[in-house]
């Protein structure tokens, strides 16, 4: 037999296509380290955009429930904002801020913004204006009125809108492999330039849902947390 | 310089648009794509709201497919198929996108169906409708403005999304941004960047003048009555597609 024989017989030769199977966990073991890195960015980024928007959003909901005035833009807008592509909102930043992670940073700050403006509004429109009324003829000034009467009513629409921007954001941080910093993303881009690895491409779309689905657990054990009443009245 | 003058310059110039892998045959070939993907989900997605919509069953399911697509991203499902054995192209970026708008039709659908107030059908019934045509002539007109919603939710979504099937090799308007970042010439980038966005928010537009044209009974121009409810806002609601 020659040496280029293989046991069973066949002849293996260089050009035969190697094993491209979707999953294989030496894959994950040998690169755990690059994982991780793209993993922390990925968090990184969603937690500072979602936390960045909520923090303009909340502003801007209390401002557009004063008057319908307000509310018109505010929805028109945001509606505009979450039509535009994620590729050309991050290709419209590009110029900017360049290839940095400030790129993908505003762009996600700006969709997580629109989701959560919408739902905190919705949130605070659903407040009874008659509770609202007994609190200020009870004496409560602006601040503790919303914290102690607005907050905990429109809490668990606040917590769906956080829920839903978590989630969509942890999708769409991927866009970001287009500046180079889209996290998880580089895996499933960075797969698909090494001639179609399909273990990593594989590796990096599983994390991406993983991820959401955790972060998305996750505010509903928070959600449970802060809203002790609901869990009484269902019993 | 940021791009944003150069941007202007090529959108100008008509070789741009009329040479061969111009601008015209990108918008044509996304605009292809995107129909095809589009109609694809509603064939397949349309009997089965329209059956669970009417029973009254599947609600679990549907929302856990919904939201489980709202974590997926679309590019990961883009590369995916690109690396099967479909190979990548268009074929593979029509199939992904076709997955990506199944859900939005599915859940309008099914809760425009399941909303059909229960004694309107019974009348119909009464009145000696058939099963189909209470389906036909009660149930969906009913029912249109959600499925619009859904049809309408998925378009622009696909057609948002066709434009990262640049990134891993299928065609569309991505092609110019990827094409300006390969070169970094900010004013191609930009170009593209206008015009996905601008196709997107034509096709949100198209849509919605659809949807009230086939729309039956009392009604009013989309943006008047927009303006009219504009007080309130609609919470982002299940059903609805996210960025991309």
């Amino acid at each position: 037999m020659s040496a280029g024989s293989s046991p069973s017989g066949g002849v293996t030769v260089a050009v035969d296509a190697a094993p491209n199977p979707w999953f294989d966990p030496s894959y994950v073991i040998d690169n755990w380290d690059t994982i991780l890195r793209y993993l922390g960015e990925h968090v990184r980024l969603t937690v500072v955009a979602v936390v960045l928007g909520a923090a303009i959003a909340l502003p801007l909901a209390l401002l557009a429930r004063r008057s319908r005035y307000l509310a018109g833009p505010v929805l028109g807008l945001s509606t505009v904002i979450y039509t535009i592509p994620s590729l050309a909102m991050f290709a419209f930043i590009f110029p900017f801020t360049g290839l940095s992670s400030a790129t993908v940073l505003i762009g996600l700050v700006a969709y997580s913004l629109v989701i959560l403006v919408r739902n905190f509004l919705a949130g605070l429109q659903g407040v009874p204006a008659d509770v609202r009324e007994a609190g200020q003829a009870m004496g409560y000034g602006q601040l503790r009125l919303f914290w102690q009467i607005d907050l905990p009513l429109a809490l668990p629409a606040f917590m769906a809108g956080l829920r839903i921007a978590t989630v969509s954001t942890v999708a769409l941080t991927t866009v970001g492999v287009l500046v180079g910093h889209g996290g998880l993303g580089q895996l499933i881009t960075g797969g698909f330039n090494a001639n179609f690895y399909r273990a990593e491409i594989v590796t990096g779309s599983v994390g991406c849902v993983l991820l959401a689905l955790v972060a998305d657990v996750l505010l509903a054990g928070v959600e449970r947390l802060l809203t002790p009443w609901a869990r009484l009245a269902r019993v | 310089m940021n791009g944003f003058g150069d941007a202007v310059v090529y959108l100008n110039d008509p070789f741009n648009w009329t040479r061969r892998g111009g601008i015209l045959q990108l918008l044509g070939e996304h605009l292809a794509v995107s129909a095809v993907a589009v109609l694809a989900a509603l064939v397949l997605a349309f009997p089965v709201g329209v059956a669970l919509g009417s029973a009254g069953r599947g609600g679990g399911g549907i929302v856990v497919l919904s939201n489980v697509s709202r974590a997926m991203p679309t590019l990961a499902l883009l590369t995916l198929f690109a690396v099967s054995p479909i190979g990548f192209g268009n074929r593979a970026t029509t199939i992904a996108l076709a997955v990506f708008a199944f859900p939005p039709i599915l859940t309008n659908t099914f809760v425009g169906f399941r909303g059909v107030d229960a004694d309107v059908r019974e009348a119909a019934r009464a009145m000696g409708l058939s099963g189909g045509q209470v389906i036909r002539r009660v149930d969906l007109p009913l029912a249109l403005p959600l499925v619009m919603t859904g049809v309408r939710t998925a378009a622009v979504q696909v057609v948002a999304t066709a434009g990262l099937a640049a990134l891993v090799g299928g065609g569309g308007l991505g092609r110019i941004v990827n094409l300006g970042f390969g070169q970094q010439n900010y004013g191609l980038i930009i170009a593209g960047a206008i015009l996905i966005a601008a196709l997107a928010l034509l096709t949100e537009l198209a849509l919605v003048l659809l949807s009230w044209a086939v729309t039956p009974g009392p009604r009013r121009f989309p943006f008047l009555q927009a303006r009219a409810r504009a007080g309130t806002a609609q919470p982002e609601p299940a059903a609805a597609g996210m960025p991309l």
